[in-house]
């Protein structure tokens, strides 16, 4: 089947089987092998990717499913080679070790400070709570989503004007 | 980057990790990220039964499926005389089942195809006639003089027990317990449960039809150790064999072994002559690698009347599944659990242990732990704690009355062990401090008066990590030294090669901290490597705690080389004789003449264009550490909780861990670590499970059923510490990246015996569901 996406802003089509996982698309078709697979059960998150601008687990949709959306992975969380906050913000609060989970971790965290820039640490823990990782137990995972919010604020409040 | 020469990052600096910059980005590099030219796919076909006769197996339609190159049995493996391989404990076990399968989820045969979809569609395909056999579950069933034998294909082998083990004093211990005041005891079972790191196993196996070279990516905690496997196994010759672990996403134990997967592709890729890549998935890797306990544990303390403990006394059931494969020292059978006499000065001791076989997956490694300290460390805390309420002592008082005090170390335990160095009373009295203990305690009376359950729980762990020296510690006869390697460039950039391998833990930052201490040469400017063993000195691996022990003293040691050397370029350049040179952080100068400097970074350039005459060129060592004795890293984890009377479940209300791990590399992440551990041992005392039904139908086998800790149940944690350095380890360090887990676990389950403790509860097995408890509670009232 053929299909058109928005691959972190870039159009991309891909002629594939209708089977074939959305996180296999992603990994083996598109190249970028920063969404991992963890479980295959929708479980741990690993595969966490933005499908217009919603964190899905790629490793339970379809490839197919993203026709005409638009796809985010790790690799578009960076723009103009500038770090998102949220990356800057797991570097500086030591919120990954083995970096297998930090992926998905970081987009539903960032997906989160999209709509709350100043999420309490339950609402952190809430929104993440879909994303396993064996490593960090999760207490600098937290600090750094809040800090990446507290750097966006700061960001929001120092440009000059509104953008569009 | 400007360097600060003023302040070297060394011990002691939460340096930011340098790995960071490509996970962040999704840069890493897993071994499913890794795609050959020509690359093939394999899948395996698993049994569905737990114990079995196969009878036929036909692959003739799996054959024919467009796009399947090969299918693998273990026919086609014995006539290469791989159907079975060795163990690391002297067992061997089934690459591919020929006769019998021995626990559901043993690998039948093998498919490559030129895409994985398609390998597992050709599984399908694939009919094997099997014959049900009596599965063993139990391992007390499976020692009862009727039971099947598992392993009938063993010569000499009658029954199902595997060995029997010994540590301590028998005699000595029964003459105690004649004598005691009182004696308590306690069994507990520690189930099975699996270390699941995020990212399951696989490889990909290239091996050059023209050359024979054996290129094998792998998620190996243990390159250099699987490379001799290998060359054993298969017979490839060494040189030609090169492991090569790529970023690892998380390993805990279960990246230690050789499983039958690596061995099947490898040879796949040798007939055919293309790259194979195999990738488990979740469900594969719960059911079939190395899992960890699944120990039946009996213990019991003999005491005088003034609450003394005078001998410990411990028998205990290991279930090993259908093969001994577990990954740990020759000499020790059941690991070091007999470090079980834990924190405790207990004059006499005697622990017996007997393995058995059963139709369960085989492994038996340590999840986060130092092979099985965990059981240990978990019986004599559950027990200690069962003991203090058996005399009415309160808990907290019973073990500063019993722990071995400071002055006594070096300790030797009545078990075999000499510890090295520890101050039990003051990590106590920190966590007590912490927490508020007294405070509590009042606290709790008052809750039970108006009908609420609060628990406090305390666990004072003693770990036996680092192997080891090389008189006790081997892995099929090779010794557990370690190394590293350090190559000081001409321009004062340096390349530090390992022969252990970071799973997460943060070697490429913590390792050049080291070489940043002792030889003054910035973090960012030390390159560190490993994985690779083409280009990294041989080592044993990262597990057991044993990286800085090991290879960390190994990189201090070498650095210390270089710096002998360098002093002596210094000496030359400075005109002056060698003694008259003094070192200080990166900075040779003139003993009397601090203003008279040569960097190290003119020193590297020296060594490579104005050495002094005689000298060999070039700032480059090697060292292989061989530890002088283990390391004993120790802790009080102290947990409050609140049980609901009415459902039985519960809440961490506090947990406050103090550690005390000797000298801190960087303390952001040994602070990393231990939350992760203690992260881990909720689960495995909360919810983490692989159990089993009576047809040995493995219950736990995705992550669905096998339940792990979410960001939303997960304790928050206060963690201090103490330092007590190590004697023998060349900057003092112990290692920590399983205290966390090795010591939790008792202090959980003890927070929520402690809750019902006046109610007469004494025991609930892990994991302590809210279902458990609220059993618990019933029987109680």
């Amino acid at each position: 089947m053929q299909i058109n996406a928005t691959v972190n802003g870039t159009k991309r089509s891909a002629d594939v089987e209708p089977r074939l996982l959305l996180v296999h698309l992603i990994r083996e078709v598109f190249g970028l092998t920063g969404t991992h697979v963890g479980c295959d059960t929708t479980s741990c998150g690993a595969c966490t990717v933005l499908l217009d601008d919603v964190p899905v687990k790629s490793c339970t949709l379809f490839g197919v499913q993203a026709d005409g959306r638009s796809v985010t992975t790790v690799e578009g969380l960076a723009r103009n080679g500038q770090l998102h906050p949220i990356q800057a913000a797991f570097k500086e609060e030591h919120g990954l070790q083995c970096g297998f989970c930090t992926p998905g971790m970081m987009l539903t965290g960032a997906a989160l400070l999209d709509r709350n820039q100043e999420p309490t640490e339950d609402e952190v823990r809430w929104a993440i709570s879909g994303n396993i990782c064996r490593c960090t137990g999760y207490m600098n995972i937290v600090k750094a989503i809040q800090a990446a919010g507290k750097a966006m604020r700061e960001e929001k409040a120092a440009e000059p004007a509104p953008t569009t | 980057m400007a360097t600060d020469t003023t302040e070297i990052r060394g011990l002691g600096h939460s340096v930011k990790r340098k790995e960071d910059d490509r996970f962040i980005r999704g840069k890493g590099n897993y071994i499913d990220d890794i795609k050959l030219p020509g690359m093939l796919h394999m899948a395996i076909l698993r049994s569905p039964m737990a114990h079995a006769r196969i009878r036929s197996i036909d692959t003739s339609k799996a054959a024919a499926l467009p796009g399947v190159v090969a299918v693998v049995t273990g026919e086609l493996m014995a006539q290469h005389n791989l159907a079975w391989m060795p163990t690391l404990s002297y067992d061997t076990q089934a690459v591919l089942a020929t006769d019998k399968v021995r626990f559901q989820g043993q690998e039948v045969a093998a498919v490559i195809a030129e895409d994985p979809y398609l390998a597992k569609d050709a599984l399908e395909l694939i009919d094997v006639d099997y014959e049900p056999l009596e599965a063993l579950v139990d391992p007390y069933r499976a020692l009862a003089a009727d039971a099947p034998v598992i392993r009938d294909e063993k010569e000499g082998q009658k029954d199902n027990r595997i060995y029997h083990w010994e540590a301590g004093d028998k005699d000595a211990t029964d003459k105690a317990f004649s004598k005691a005041a009182k004696v308590v005891a306690l069994d507990t079972f520690y189930p099975r449960c699996h270390p699941a790191p995020l990212e399951t196993c696989g490889c990909v196996a290239d091996v050059n039809p023209a050359t024979g070279r054996a290129t094998i990516y792998m998620t190996s905690q243990a390159p250099h150790a699987v490379r001799t496997v290998f060359a054993l196994v298969a017979g490839l010759p060494e040189e030609n064999i090169r492991i090569i672990s790529p970023d690892i996403g998380g390993g805990f134990g279960n990246k230690v072994p050789v499983y039958p997967g690596y061995v099947v592709a490898t040879a796949a890729s040798l007939l055919i002559g293309r790259p194979v890549k195999w990738i488990e998935d979740r469900t594969e890797n719960l059911i079939s690698t190395g899992f960890a306990r699944d120990y039946h544990m009996h213990g019991e303390v003999a005491l005088d009347k003034g609450g003394r403990i005078l001998a410990l006394r411990v028998s205990m059931l290991s279930d090993n599944g259908a093969f001994f494969s577990d990954a740990q020292p020759t000499k020790f059978k059941a690991g070091l659990f007999h470090i079980v006499t834990g924190s405790y000065d207990i004059p006499a001791a005697h622990v017996s242990t007997d393995g058995v076989y059963t139709n369960k997956a085989p492994g038996g490694v340590a999840y986060r732990c130092s092979f099985r300290v965990t059981e240990a460390s978990y019986l004599i805390e559950r027990l200690i704690q069962t003991a203090a309420y058996e005399i009415g002592m309160d808990p907290a008082e019973f073990r500063l009355k019993n722990f071995i005090r400071s002055d006594q170390f070096p300790y030797k335990s009545a078990t075999g062990f000499e510890y090295d160095s520890g101050d039990y009373h003051k990590a106590m009295n920190l966590a007590l401090e912490k927490i508020g203990y007294d405070q509590l305690r009042k606290e709790q009376e008052r809750a039970r008066e108006e009908g609420r359950l609060l628990g406090i729980g305390l666990a004072s762990f003693t770990e036996v990590v680092g192997a080891g020296p090389h008189k006790d510690y081997d892995i099929l006869g090779l010794k557990m030294f370690d190394s590293a390697e350090l190559r000081v460039h001409p321009t004062g950039k340096a390349i530090l090669k390992l022969g252990v391998k970071s799973q997460g833990q943060g070697h490429e930052t913590t390792f050049a901290q080291i070489v940043a201490e002792e030889l003054g040469i910035q973090p960012e400017d030390v390159l560190v490597q490993e994985g690779d063993t083409d280009n990294t000195p041989y080592g044993l691996g990262t597990y057991a705690s044993r990286s800085t022990p090991t290879s960390g003293a190994a990189t201090a040691v070498v650095s210390r080389e270089l710096r002998e050397k360098a002093k002596k370029i210094a000496a030359h350049l400075l005109e002056v004789a060698d003694e008259d040179v003094e070192f200080e952080k990166g900075r040779f100068f003139v003993k009397g003449a601090p203003d008279r400097v040569k960097t190290i970074q003119d020193v590297a350039l020296a060594a490579y264009t104005n050495f002094p005459e005689g000298m060999q060129p070039g700032l480059e060592g090697v060292h292989y550490y061989d530890p002088p004795n283990m390391t004993f890293p120790f802790g009080t984890y102290a947990v409050v909780v609140e049980v609901d009377p009415d459902t039985g479940e519960w809440k961490v209300l506090r947990m406050v861990a103090v550690d005390d791990c000797g000298v801190r590399i960087n303390p952001m992440i040994v602070e990393g670590q231990i939350h992760g551990g203690l992260t881990e041992g909720y689960g495995i005392a909360a919810m983490e499970l692989i159990t089993f039904d009576e047809s040995g139908n493995c219950i736990g086998a995705n992550f669905m059923d096998y339940l792990l800790p979410t960001a939303w149940e997960t304790p928050r944690f206060e963690t201090f510490e103490t330092v007590t350095p190590s004697p023998h380890h060349p900057f003092g360090a112990k290692g920590v990246g399983e205290s966390a887990t090795v010591g939790s676990p008792a202090a959980y389950v003890n927070a929520v015996i402690d809750a019902l403790a006046h109610l007469g509860v004494r025991n609930i097995e892990m994991p302590v569901t809210s279902a458990k408890v609220w059993e618990a509670l019933q029987a109680a009232q």
